[in-house]
């Protein structure tokens, strides 16, 4: 549906330096999926999105929407914003202080010269499919947080756009509220089959909505994959770091074989799963996330593609639901999730178990 | 988006469509161009050449700047101008200054009265100003002289505005409310955490006050003093009405005097007018440098301070007492002198037998004037016609410099504040130079004093709407191209409406500062185009004392009128912030 090809957008600096906020980015999104741009603040991710939406223009590549080029450097082709048909959602919402709920949502069809009736109609429909229909005749500017962004989204669906695009759409809401409607927004997109691509910093929103990731940095794509790829198989050290806390421990490959390796690392040997690059003698780190560190009093059963150790506890913080280890194993401290129910005092040893999948090596080179 | 290049399909060729934004764009920035530009190239054209007389055609010349520059009288001229100005300034900022600490930083009773009271005196014309403080500080008729003659039973003179210092003290007091103004913006941006914090590490409230408050307000205050030098060096009415009677020359009158004698010396005014736009220049430039490196302090912030008040115990009463008095003569005097003035047949000191003669003679004689209906009816076409130029032009300019990426945008913006450097006067110089050699017709007619007026008033607009438009997120114009509107739907149903507020304000502000306008009409009426501020100056060379002081109360409470409803709409058309 969408396609985005080699992006590179620069922009002049003070100084008068290019300043190069995308470089190479290239992705597709299938009809009805949602695709999340991650990355931390200043990565390239808002730009991309302002580039598909025509806010901005990149200095080369190729949008393409639903066999539509809206972009090419080549061609020398722009198409204008107000011409492409794609909705938006601002990270502001952008809401018009001076007009009520039903003239913001009825705008994009007004500027289309639609017939006062049939504006009507859809503005109500899509009014009630956000649940803001008893507030059609409100200022806009005496709603709630959840509800300018729910009116936000009405006004980006009513024009039955190709393409939805949400800029960091919950980042202005709190956190009990942007639980809520993060569900209501993936509820939405689901049953309206929209092709939808979403911007945020926020790991567990991508991780949550999205079908696809692309994970960015500095600019670039670093690794696309669905949700579960990205999170269990980062393929290198800044998605590790960046989607959720990781541990990190560095070592040298020893033995490598379909898609396994054996890293020699300072804690002892470690079995973990070999991403792309990763060669015999090269210098790796493994990323093992807390929550795949196994803890347990007793020796725990193992199997050849488990790593078991024995290590000794530093520190531990209560936090609820769950209690963060610092177990100490060789020369690294290794940070561990476990149930409250595990309660081995400090200065005590502990197995560890961490499962072969789990650990993921990735080319430090 | 600076291009609107598009095409649907992948095919070569075809040409860029012609968008109507370009006009919309290309025509104002063609306009401030022009307006700003053209006059001041021939103000300097025309001070290198002699005047032009039936006989003689005008030649190249350096004989106007050794006139201006090499004549003994010169020294004296630069002299009386620098003191003037300094002085007025001065005095401003001293009483500014005090009455803003006062109001922010102290207990005083009456305060929040007082900070509604203190805008008030920027409503009266310069002109009426001034005639209301001969009324009562002429060595002669003032009513200060005569009260303190008949108390003391001699006939000392006590006070005489037709000095300098009286001129100093006319001027400063007038613009005092500016310093005010000025400085009570800078006591609330000051974080008062920052004296606390002083106050913490052990200092002592006077430590305090020149280790921290000080040092944080001189970039500010400096500020100040340079702005109101250059509106004391423009100032035109106080140094016409005060200082040519008794000889006392500065620049602007000098400009005036040149122009009005026979043969006129045109060439001489501009060359005095290119001084006097050196010193403004360099002022203004200076005060834009001082405002640049004060950002580094950055004491001012978006935060709402909780200004911490100085409890002055006994003292306020006094503080209290100082407000009244000041009110008391920069209002309720001058605009009491006026209302008994009026009331007079001829003018006439207070007294049983003069209040015996009250009448309301003089507001029919000016209502009968046959000049009347004409030169009101020309000041509001002109006030309606120049403030609604300036805000659309501006609002579209403040909206290229604040909002798109055109290359050069910042030169738009210097060239759209540039009218902020020309004196009145010598504005009024230019543009008469301008379009006597320029015949396209407008000479002589009303159409001058209007290209004057939005010249002279665009900085104003640009203020008012880049300061609304940097409020405007830009995401609100954004999401309206996003919801398929064109560049101009965009402007007129997003961006206009949310300017609204600014745009009123700032339309009605520019309305009193036309009302008002003196210094450059005076130069481009002509029979039939005079405005109200001519009419007065008129009726005071003539001598029609009480006539003058009818049209002034008159002026004084519409213009008055104006200033409620500038509050009243500001306050109708809020917008509440998101």
């Amino acid at each position: 549906m969408l396609s985005v090809r080699s992006l590179f957008t620069e922009y002049a600096n003070e100084g008068g330096g290019a300043v190069k906020a995308v470089q190479n980015v290239s992705f597709e999104v299938p009809e009805g999926k949602l695709f999340t741009l991650l990355g931390p603040s200043g990565c390239g991710k808002t730009t991309t999105l302002r580039s598909i939406a025509g806010l901005e223009k990149p200095t080369a590549g190729e949008i393409e929407a639903d066999g539509r080029l809206v972009y090419s450097s080549e061609k020398g082709i722009f198409v204008a914003p107000n011409r492409r048909n794609f909705g938006m959602v601002f990270q502001s919402y952008a809401i018009w202080p001076h007009m009520n709920v039903f003239q913001n949502a009825a705008f994009p069809l007004e500027v289309r010269k639609l017939r006062k009736k049939d504006i009507r109609e859809r503005v109500m429909r899509v009014l009630h499919a956000v649940a803001l229909e008893d507030l059609a005749d409100r200022d806009a500017t005496k709603l709630s947080g959840g509800q300018q962004q729910r009116l936000a989204l009405a006004r980006a669906l009513v024009m039955e756009p190709q393409l939805l695009l949400l800029d960091e759409p919950l980042s202005n809401l709190d956190a009990k509220l942007r639980d809520r409607m993060r569900s209501e927004l993936k509820r939405l997109q689901r049953d309206l089959n929209l092709t939808t691509v979403y911007v945020t910093h926020d790991q567990t929103e991508a991780l949550a909505l999205s079908h696809e990731i692309a994970v960015m940095n500095e600019g670039r794509v670093v690794q696309i994959g669905t949700p579960r790829q990205i999170y269990e198989q980062p393929s290198d050290r800044f998605v590790a770091d960046f989607v959720g806390s990781t541990n990190f421990i560095g070592g040298t490959v020893t033995a490598l074989g379909d898609g396994c390796c054996v890293v020699s690392s300072a804690m002892g040997e470690i079995k973990a799963h070999a991403s792309e690059g990763v060669d015999k003698n090269a210098k790796v780190v493994v990323s093992v996330r807390p929550e795949d560190v196994e803890l347990s009093e007793t020796q725990p059963m193992a199997s050849d593609v488990d790593t078991v150790c024995k290590g000794t506890i530093q520190a531990k913080d209560f936090l609820g639901d769950y209690l963060d280890f610092h177990v100490k194993v060789g020369d690294v401290v290794l940070l561990a999730k476990a149930h409250p129910s595990l309660r081995t005092p400090t200065g005590d040893s502990i197995y560890v178990r961490m499962k072969a999948d789990k650990c993921v090596a990735i080319s430090s080179q | 988006m600076t291009q609107a290049v598009e095409r649907f399909t992948p095919l070569p060729a075809a040409a860029p469509r012609f968008d109507p934004k370009w006009v919309m764009i290309g025509v104002p920035v063609a306009l401030v161009a022009w307006l700003a530009l053209v006059p001041l190239v021939f103000l300097v054209w025309q001070s290198f050449l002699t005047p032009q007389t039936a006989a003689l055609a005008a030649q190249y010349t350096l004989e106007n700047f050794r006139t201006a520059y090499l004549s003994s009288d010169n020294i004296r001229l630069f002299a009386n101008s620098l003191q003037f100005a300094v002085g007025a300034a001065v005095l401003s900022l001293v009483i500014g200054t005090g009455l803003a600490w006062m109001n922010e930083r102290t207990n005083t009773p009456l305060k929040t009265l007082f900070f509604a009271l203190a805008i008030i005196p920027l409503v009266i014309p310069g002109i009426l100003f001034t005639v209301a403080w001969i009324m009562l500080g002429s060595p002669k008729i003032g009513l200060i002289n005569l009260a303190l003659q008949r108390l003391f039973d001699t006939d000392a003179v006590f006070v005489n505005v037709y000095t300098m210092a009286g001129m100093i003290w006319v001027d400063g007091l007038h613009y005092s409310p500016m310093a005010f103004l000025l400085m009570t913006a800078t006591f609330r941006s000051m974080d008062p955490a920052l004296e606390e914090q002083a106050a913490m590490s052990g200092a002592s409230v006077a430590a305090v006050a020149r280790r921290i408050t000080l040092p944080l307000a001189w970039p500010a205050a400096l500020g100040a003093l340079l702005i109101l030098f250059v509106r004391a060096i423009e100032s035109f009415e106080v140094p016409a009405l005060l200082g040519l009677p008794v000889g006392i020359h500065v620049y602007t009158s000098s400009i005036y005097q040149a122009i009005h004698q026979y043969p006129s010396q045109i060439g001489l005014a501009a060359a005095y007018a290119v001084t006097l736009l050196l010193t403004t220049s360099l002022g203004i430039y200076a005060q834009t440098r001082l405002s640049s490196q004060g950002a580094r302090f950055s004491t001012i912030t978006g935060k709402g301070f909780r200004p911490r008040t100085i409890d002055l115990g006994g003292w306020r009463y006094l503080t209290a007492t100082i407000f009244m008095l000041y009110f008391l003569v920069i209002v309720l005097l001058p605009f009491l002198v006026l209302v008994w003035s009026s009331l007079q047949k001829f003018y006439s000191a207070p007294s049983w037998a003069a209040l015996s003669r009250v009448s309301l003679d003089s507001y029919r004689a000016v209502l009968d004037h046959p000049q009347f209906a004409n030169t009101v009816w020309n000041s509001v076409v002109l006030a309606i016609g120049s403030a609604s130029t300036v805000m659309l032009i501006s609002a579209v300019i403040a909206w290229i410099v604040v909002r798109t990426r055109v290359p050069g945008r910042w030169m738009l913006d210097n060239l759209a504040s540039l009218p902020l450097v020309f004196p009145g006067l010598v504005l009024g110089l230019a543009i008469m130079v301008c379009y006597l050699y320029l015949d396209i017709g407008v000479y002589g007619t009303l159409w001058i004093i209007f290209i004057a007026y939005v010249t002279r008033f665009l900085p104003y607009g640009m203020r008012y709407n880049s300061a609304s438009m940097l409020q405007i997120h830009k995401e609100l114009e954004e999401s309206a191209a996003m919801s398929g509107a064109s560049w101009s739907m965009t402007f007129g149903r997003v961006v206009l409406p949310l300017l609204k507020p600014g745009l009123l304000a700032g339309f009605i502000y520019v309305m009193i500062v036309s009302i008002r306008e003196l210094s450059s009409s005076i130069l481009l009426y002509s029979p039939g185009t005079e405005v109200v501020s001519i009419m007065i100056w008129e009726l005071w060379q003539n001598g029609q004392y009480v006539e003058l002081s009818a049209l002034g109360v008159m002026l004084i409470l519409a213009l008055f009128l104006l200033v409620v409803l500038a509050q009243l709409a500001g306050r109708r058309f809020g917008i509440a912030e998101t």
